[in-house]
């Protein structure tokens, strides 16, 4: 338990992502497996099942304390965290007993999981002897987890780079081992962090092979008939196993979301056994991919009701065969893997093919390209014919070639700091755009000024403040900025009614004055412009 | 006190005023916060000492830093801590209230009433000022600014030798430690309670530089400093521990210190959740304001019939001394929101 405090303190004393790294790695490193595989439980963000009533917890202070009911209620709305709140309370009890040191899974297993088998006179002693054998940060801990809600504010990603460090594995693969459920044992930690790779689990995907953006004009990819012409899918990008009898869906973003598209993932039962696609999941009907903010309202769902699933079908769009009868097909040419992808999926209707665009030439696919917004789609890919399936972001043979974005001018009204080196630097605008006389707030942009420009930015906007909220200043509207974004959907939740996709900053348009910046009616007729 | 006289049906020594805390029979108003003929000051701090009043009464000890808060030419009479003065009907006296330099409680006394107004107070030792001092009295006018059972302070060597761990880690890294923390009383008490750890230089933003000589003036001992500005351009801070008033957060100021911890050094940062929300890497607790217990303690201790709160928890310290069995009921002020520490 000691030891779990001390790393909570690492974590919770500093706002840097590598001493957050280091503090776990030096974690999982000197801690004992069993005790490891149990804070990892909570790192990950698991819960155990509720121990206790908070009423009980708030009572035994209480009563410990003498603190009657209106004053703890002032406490903790000053505090806001009960589990703090009792530990500072308690701060000042009498602790007869020296503090007794026990392994964090000794903690959980002999003394919280037995708690609810115990009628309340007991589970009264038992809490109060530990508050009282314990220091504040300990007993802050012990609070956290009798109450279910021990959240550590670090991401599944920092939990997951240092596993890998102290495995000496990439982080896919550590990512992969802690997939689906497990039970926090000695054994398991053991095998999470074993350097030793032959346990090669069949839900494992290859690395995506990763297109770069076109920044040169097509032509200057020489002839047209030696590349593949895709449209560029605005989906989730995944890859699709069926092996050994079991199927997997992972996202780019090395996420196993196969629970998410029960419709997907039941079609693939019906492909051979050794079959991996590489392709896009898009909300799908009639043959047609629907916009992305179809999807989207799938992804923030917890539960997949009946209603939800009609709202928003998905589709598997299928681009190419990576693995075929167990056999890893990456080193073939495209065209090869692509032959037998189609002659696959004649039998598996349930996925299609993602279509190669005909064109006879660069200037007739650029022309074909303008009806990219109306398809849903961003843009096209260009694939080399020859190319192998490579790893990660190789420029050469793979490319997309993205529609021109949006754009919008706005002026610059609001300005928040920005964060890490940038931390005292104002990074994080707010632009708007008139709505009659008045200035609306339509979106926020963080990127594309270069470092000069910021500073210039950071420094107007200290001298041009109206107003400071907390660490948000308003300034005078007299900056335009030239915004691209790629698209734009209705938006309750937002004053001005839209959201832009993607917002970044194009230009500062010093050579504008506010009165030259865009209007909501303009950007909401983009809203039925198939934006 | 004595039981069997009770000034309950008197009308009351201290009243509020729009100017501020107000002694009618003395002519005179405590820390007001609009300009009047006289004013005593308790300390230095710029929600106590304002600057336009006509003359000041403030302690002896105190006497430099007032000066530099309410300007150089003002009219400052000072009375040594102790020593009595008569005001109209009133006689007047300043105690220790162990704050910050100089810092007073203000005894009153008018046929044979006695009231104490506390100022802001701690009951903690600290290298920087005079110790606080008990003074009986009927009527007792506390500060409440951490008037809630969850403040309690750590021994302040302890948090000491914490910050200079701290330093030391980041020393060790080759990273600078910018300690924000109140440029008058706070950063000296730092400075002073260091000094018993090491003595090695500090460095100081420039609004703690005047305060921290007016300190050394007084024979605080102190670690050595250095203005950050008085650094030659481009000269890395790495290893570096810097104090710097909150204020200077998040400024451009900050730059030049290139890779750097934060950290702040306030009663407020014994909740989480403050010091997260000002993004602080580290807080530490240390406080120039009376605890809960020593609130509960001093109130005992003085053997008050009553209580009057004010600043912060005003409102919840009465009504538990109300529980308690103390005729205690929140003074209304104008200083809302939390209060400097």
């Amino acid at each position: 338990m000691r030891r779990l405090a001390d790393l909570y303190e690492r974590l919770d004393q500093t706002t840097s992502t590598n001493a957050k790294v280091e503090a776990l790695t030096r974690y999982f490193q000197e801690a004992p497996p069993e005790d490891a595989a149990w804070a990892l439980y909570f790192l990950t963000g698991q819960k155990l099942k509720r121990l206790l009533t908070t009423k009980l917890l708030v009572g035994w202070t209480q009563e410990l304390t003498g603190i009657p009911d209106w004053l703890f209620a002032e406490v903790y709305a000053s505090v806001g965290d009960l589990a703090e709140v009792i530990a500072l309370l308690l701060d000042n009890l009498e602790r007869p007993s020296a503090p007794e040191e026990l392994p964090l899974s000794l903690w959980l297993t002999q003394r919280l999981m037995p708690l609810r088998a115990l009628d309340v006179t007991a589970q009264r002693e038992q809490v109060v002897s530990w508050w009282r054998s314990m220091p504040r940060r300990e007993v802050f801990l012990l609070n956290k987890m009798l109450t279910g809600e021990l959240r550590v504010g670090v991401s599944s990603t920092l939990v997951v780079r240092a596993l890998a460090k102290v495995a000496g594995l990439p982080a896919p693969d550590v990512a992969h081992r802690l997939m689906g459920t497990w039970t926090p044992s000695k054994e398991f930690f053991q095998q999470l962090v074993s350097p030793d790779v032959s346990d090669g689990h069949h839900s494992r995907p290859y690395p995506f092979y990763l297109a770069s953006p076109l920044e040169q004009p097509p032509e200057s990819l020489g002839d047209l008939s030696e590349w593949l012409v895709e449209w560029k899918w605005d989906g989730i990008r995944g890859q699709l196993i069926h092996r050994r009898g079991d199927v997997y869906l992972w996202s780019r973003g090395e996420e196993l979301i196969t629970d998410r598209f029960p419709e997907i993932t039941d079609a693939a039962k019906a492909l051979p056994e050794g079959t991996v696609l590489d392709g896009e999941v898009l909300a799908y009907e009639d043959g047609k991919p629907l916009p992305f903010a179809r999807l989207q309202r799938r992804i923030g769902r917890q539960k997949l009701t009946p209603r939800v699933l009609a709202e928003a079908p998905a589709a598997f769009i299928a681009y190419d065969l990576l693995e075929q009868d167990g056999q890893d097909l990456r080193a073939l040419p495209l065209r090869e893997r692509r032959e037998r992808l189609a002659a696959l999926l004649k039998h598996h209707p349930a996925f299609p093919l993602s279509p190669a665009v005909e064109a006879s030439s660069w200037e007739a696919l650029a022309h074909t390209r303008s009806e990219a917004r109306e398809r849903n789609v961003e843009g096209f890919m260009l694939k080399r014919s020859s190319s192998a399936y490579l790893t990660g972001r190789k420029r050469g043979d793979w490319w997309k070639w993205k529609i021109d974005p949006f754009t919008v001018d706005a002026v610059l009204l609001y300005a928040h700091p920005g964060h890490g080196r940038r931390s005292s630097l104002y990074t994080d605008y707010t632009f708007a755009v008139w709505n009659g006389t008045d200035l609306l707030p339509v979106t926020k942009a963080y990127s594309g000024l270069t470092d000069e420009e910021i500073g210039r930015l950071d420094r107007w906007i200290r001298a041009h403040t109206r107003e400071k909220f907390g660490p948000v200043r308003s300034v005078e509207p007299e900056q335009v900025f030239e915004l691209h974004f790629e698209g734009i959907q209705k938006s309750p939740r937002h004053k001005s009614g839209v959201a832009l996709r993607f917002p970044r900053i194009a230009r500062w348009r010093t050579d504008k004055k506010p009165g030259d910046a865009d209007s909501l009616d303009s950007l909401k007729e983009l809203l039925h412009a198939g934006a | 006190m004595d039981a069997s006289v009770s000034f309950q049906a008197r009308r009351p020594l201290v009243t509020v005023t729009p100017h501020g805390l107000y002694c009618e029979p003395g002519g005179f108003h405590i820390d007001p916060w609009r300009p009047v003929e006289r004013a005593l000051i308790t300390h230095a701090h710029g929600d106590h000492a304002r600057s336009g009043h006509q003359r000041y009464l403030g302690t002896r000890a105190g006497e430099a830093l007032l000066r530099r808060r309410v300007g150089a030419d003002s009219h400052i009479d000072t009375l040594e801590y102790g020593e009595s003065l008569k005001l109209g009907d009133v006689t007047v006296s300043f105690h220790p209230a162990g704050h910050v330099l100089g810092s007073a409680q203000v005894r009153l006394e008018h046929q044979g009433e006695v009231w104490v107004v506390s100022g802001d107070y701690k009951r903690a030792a600290d290298p920087t000022c005079a110790p606080f001092e008990v003074v009986r009295c009927h009527t007792f006018i506390t500060e409440a600014t951490f008037g809630l059972p969850i403040f309690r302070w750590d021994d302040a060597r302890e948090v000491a030798e914490d910050m200079l761990r701290w330093w030391d880690a980041n020393r060790a890294v080759g990273r600078s430690a910018v300690l924000f923390c109140y440029a008058l009383g706070k950063a000296q008490r730092i400075l002073a309670e260091l000094a018993r750890l090491t003595d090695r230089t500090a460095f100081i933003h420039g609004a703690l530089h005047g305060l921290v000589e007016a300190y050394r003036g007084a024979g605080v001992k102190m670690l050595p400093t250095q203005l950050v500005s008085e650094v030659e351009k481009g000269t890395s801070f790495a290893g570096a521990l810097v104090l710097a008033p909150p204020s200077a957060g998040g400024s451009t100021w900050m730059r030049r210190f290139g890779e750097a911890e934060t950290g702040f050094a306030s009663g407020w940062m014994r909740v989480r959740g403050n010091r997260r929300r000002r993004g602080f890497d580290r807080g530490f607790v240390l406080s120039d304001h009376a605890d809960w217990p020593a609130l509960l303690r001093t109130v005992a201790d003085t053997g008050a019939e009553r209580v009057l709160t004010t600043h912060g928890s005003a409102e919840p310290l009465a009504r538990y001394l109300r529980e308690q069995g103390v005729d205690a009921s929140p003074l209304a002020t104008p200083f809302e929101g939390e209060a400097e520490d």
